[in-house]
């Protein structure tokens, strides 16, 4: 009697073992998710519809969609949506490109190489603040290392963050610096895991190495390549740091005329220059619905995009 | 026996976890075996170092970390370390431009006390002073007004170098200023142009107006008062006539441009002559000091602040007490040139007859105590300081050449009734 008590409870508890330990150990993601990622989410949304002074002790009142119908018709939050836009498009396009050339150059047998590809994430283990401060310096509009060399071919001198193309050429380069290598190595990472036998094959019924690459590589890549599109609009459409630290002086409008404005710096202004908790709560939001709806349109137009192939 | 040792462990442990999270909690400023840590958070060379020596000889227990931040970062952290109530060093420098905008949040750093009133110049002390007239900060300096050039750069464009000839040719205003600027543009050095940037020039040329951006009760004139606009065409003409280096001050280019020699004359107030030694090391001797066109005027000046939050506000206020008080202010003033806003100190020999090899041996004592004793002050309110930053673009824009003058004026005024909201 007391035996069979016991081996059903000892029974009830491996299948409380085996049912319940995989919550248990998947809790903890989820306790710091709710407490660093959900909380914060539903709460800025709650601010969102407040009209809250950060510095007046958070006085808030509720004022509903005030918010958000005052930024759709705020040509600063357009202009600041353009400027991110236009950055990304600047920054994925060629960096994505880029990413995958490298890749391909590193998937052969190199000297060196692995070094060569541990050399390519060095970037983006700089951090952002140097590379950025370096950058500008580079970008200097009497003194820098660009304007030299663009002096040498008799174009310029050219001063870079007073124009919006020129702001955006610079800042994108920065943007495309960091994180070229990253990717590339991904690239590399999924590259190698195609099967060799299919480069023979192809070679034998005389396929060229161009051939090669887009008939084989860029298909097998696919889920890689929807993968890192999807990252990339997430970073591209969040960027901050460099432009603020690109403006030389640390406000967080932009240059002269808002022309390198981001709409996380936008949102960084709002917030914590003119303290309106509120309004930068609406953006915010605003900010993530955009780019889940560009992250979502990504991945459909890359997947058919590769597709095809 | 047994339970009494093993209380007296669990009251050592408790007290122990105690200190621990004290010390956590506070950041770096703990308070461990009687040490305490003051961290002052300062923009810019305030001309300190020596003062905290001394300050740590006297007192064993407290060590000083001074951290310095960009002037515009360093007041918008502030106003966030208030607003979320931590983060905030347990001294705190504000600038003229921001003192009103604390001054209306003013339950959120320690009374001072009314002790000083009678040290310092009555508008000095008004400035932080909140509304139910509770003190916010010992002030530390004023700025008062000049001009520093480069000798050798003004006899290399032929033009006279002598301070009292400078000074004279210009003492009609900045009409004369700008006047002398074509002339000097005329034979200057290859890439040097006569001022470093419009924003800077503006700040000096509206220092000198009875009323500035705003009025007493705290409403926003930029677009109503005449002053404001004449400044503007006034620096605009100076930036047409290509007198400009479009240098922004304080960034990393106008600090090289010190260094590259790429301007000969600068707005200069007195705290300006400590980042001018600070940058431009290799000039000492060549820069020299003229009165400013027109006369008069302020630009900048600063204040000590307690915020209350800190974990030691009786030891920050005794610091920051000992900092502003005269003695130490005469000092700061004789090695880094930042002008006491105590005026009994300007009559003093040692104050009133310094002279600083650094700028040729120009008699700085004479030039900044008439300065300030010539000084009205102006009036400044809650955003003065952003609608510095706002103007200053809106120059930017005129001389990157993005907009004509009257296109960024309507931008400008626009932008300043934005902050205003």
């Amino acid at each position: 009697m007391a035996i069979t008590v016991l081996s059903s409870r000892r029974a009830a508890l491996n299948k409380l073992d085996t049912k319940g330990s995989p919550y248990l150990y998947i809790t903890p993601f989820f306790l710091l998710f709710g407490v660093f990622g959900l909380f914060p989410l539903l709460y800025t949304g709650y601010v969102s519809f407040n009209d809250w002074n950060l510095l007046d002790g958070g006085a808030h009142q509720w004022v509903g969609l005030a918010n958000y119908r005052e930024m759709l018709h705020d040509p600063y939050f357009w202009n600041a949506l353009g400027n991110t836009l236009s950055i990304w498009v600047l920054s994925t396009v060629p960096q994505l490109l880029a990413a995958l050339w490298i890749a391909h150059l590193l998937n052969h047998r190199l000297r060196a190489r692995t070094s060569l590809r541990m050399g390519v994430l060095l970037p983006n283990i700089t951090s952002i603040v140097a590379v950025t401060i370096v950058f500008t310096q580079l970008f200097g509009r009497d003194f820098g290392m660009v304007n030299w060399l663009l002096g040498l071919a008799g174009i310029g001198p050219i001063d870079w963050q007073a124009d919006t193309w020129s702001s955006h050429l610079a800042i994108s380069i920065i943007v495309a610096w960091r994180w070229t290598g990253y990717n590339a190595l991904i690239y590399l990472a999924s590259m190698q895991a195609i099967p060799h036998d299919m480069y023979e094959a192809a070679e034998l019924d005389g396929a060229s190495s161009g051939q090669q690459f887009w008939r084989i590589t860029v298909p097998q890549l696919r889920p890689t390549i929807i993968f890192t599109t999807v990252i990339s609009t997430i970073g591209g459409l969040q960027i901050m740091a460099e432009p603020l630290l690109f403006a030389g002086t640390s406000t967080p409008t932009g240059g002269s005329d808002r022309q390198f404005q981001t709409a996380a710096l936008f949102l960084y202004e709002q917030g914590f220059r003119e303290f309106r908790f509120g309004y930068a709560s609406a953006i915010a939001w605003t900010l993530c619905l955009i780019i889940a709806v560009f992250a979502i349109a990504n991945f459909l137009l890359t997947r058919r995009i590769a597709d095809e192939e | 026996m047994r339970l009494s040792r093993l209380a007296r462990l669990a009251a050592a442990a408790t007290a122990a976890t105690l200190v621990l999270t004290a010390c956590g909690s506070g950041g770096d400023s703990g308070s461990a075996g009687g040490k305490v840590t003051l961290n002052v958070s300062l923009f810019g060379n305030f001309g300190y170092q020596e003062l905290y020596q001394q300050y740590q000889q006297a007192h064993p227990n407290i060590t000083i970390k001074e951290q310095t931040a960009d002037y515009n970062a360093h007041h918008r952290d502030l106003a966030t370390h208030l607003a979320t109530n931590a983060g905030a060093a347990d001294i705190e420098a504000v600038d003229t431009g921001f003192i009103a905008q604390m001054r209306e949040v003013g339950n959120q750093f320690t009374d001072l006390g009314q002790d000083r009133a009678s040290q310092y110049l009555p508008w000095k002390w008004q400035a932080s002073l909140t509304k139910d007239g509770k003190q916010i900060g010992y002030g530390t300096d004023v700025g008062g007004l000049a001009i520093c050039y480069r000798r050798d750069l003004f006899q290399q464009a032929g033009l006279p170098a002598d301070r009292d000839q400078v000074s004279a040719a210009w003492a009609g205003g900045w009409d004369k200023y700008i006047e002398l600027g074509k002339q000097f543009a005329a034979k200057a050095p290859k890439g040097t142009a006569f001022f470093d940037g419009g924003g800077a020039l503006y700040n000096a040329v509206i220092g000198q107006a009875p009323v500035g951006f705003y009025n007493q009760d705290n409403t926003i004139v930029v677009d109503t008062n005449p002053e404001v606009r004449k400044a503007w065409d006034q620096v605009v003409a100076a930036i047409q006539a290509g007198l400009s280096a479009k240098l922004i001050e304080s960034s990393p280019e106008w600090n090289n441009g010190f260094a590259k020699g790429q301007f000969a004359t600068i707005a200069c107030p007195a705290w300006m002559m400590a980042k001018i030694k600070d940058q431009a090391k290799a000039f000492a001797g060549k820069w020299d000091v003229a009165a400013v066109p027109g006369g008069g005027g302020n630009w900048g000046g600063s204040y000590l602040t307690i915020p209350k939050q800190g974990k030691h506000v009786a030891e920050a206020k005794e610091l920051a007490a000992w900092l502003t008080a005269p003695e130490q202010q005469a000092r700061v003033f004789t090695s880094a040139g930042l002008l006491p806003s105590i005026p009994a100190l300007y009559d003093k020999p040692e104050i009133a007859a310094l002279k600083d090899p650094f700028f040729n041996d120009a008699p700085v004592g004479k030039i900044f105590t008439t300065a300030a004793k010539q000084l009205e002050p102006q009036y400044q309110g809650p955003r003065a300081g952003d609608i510095q930053t706002t103007v200053r673009d809106g120059l930017s824009r005129v001389e990157q050449g993005k907009q004509n003058s009257e296109e960024s004026w309507q931008q400008t005024v626009s932008d300043v009734k934005r902050l205003a909201r």
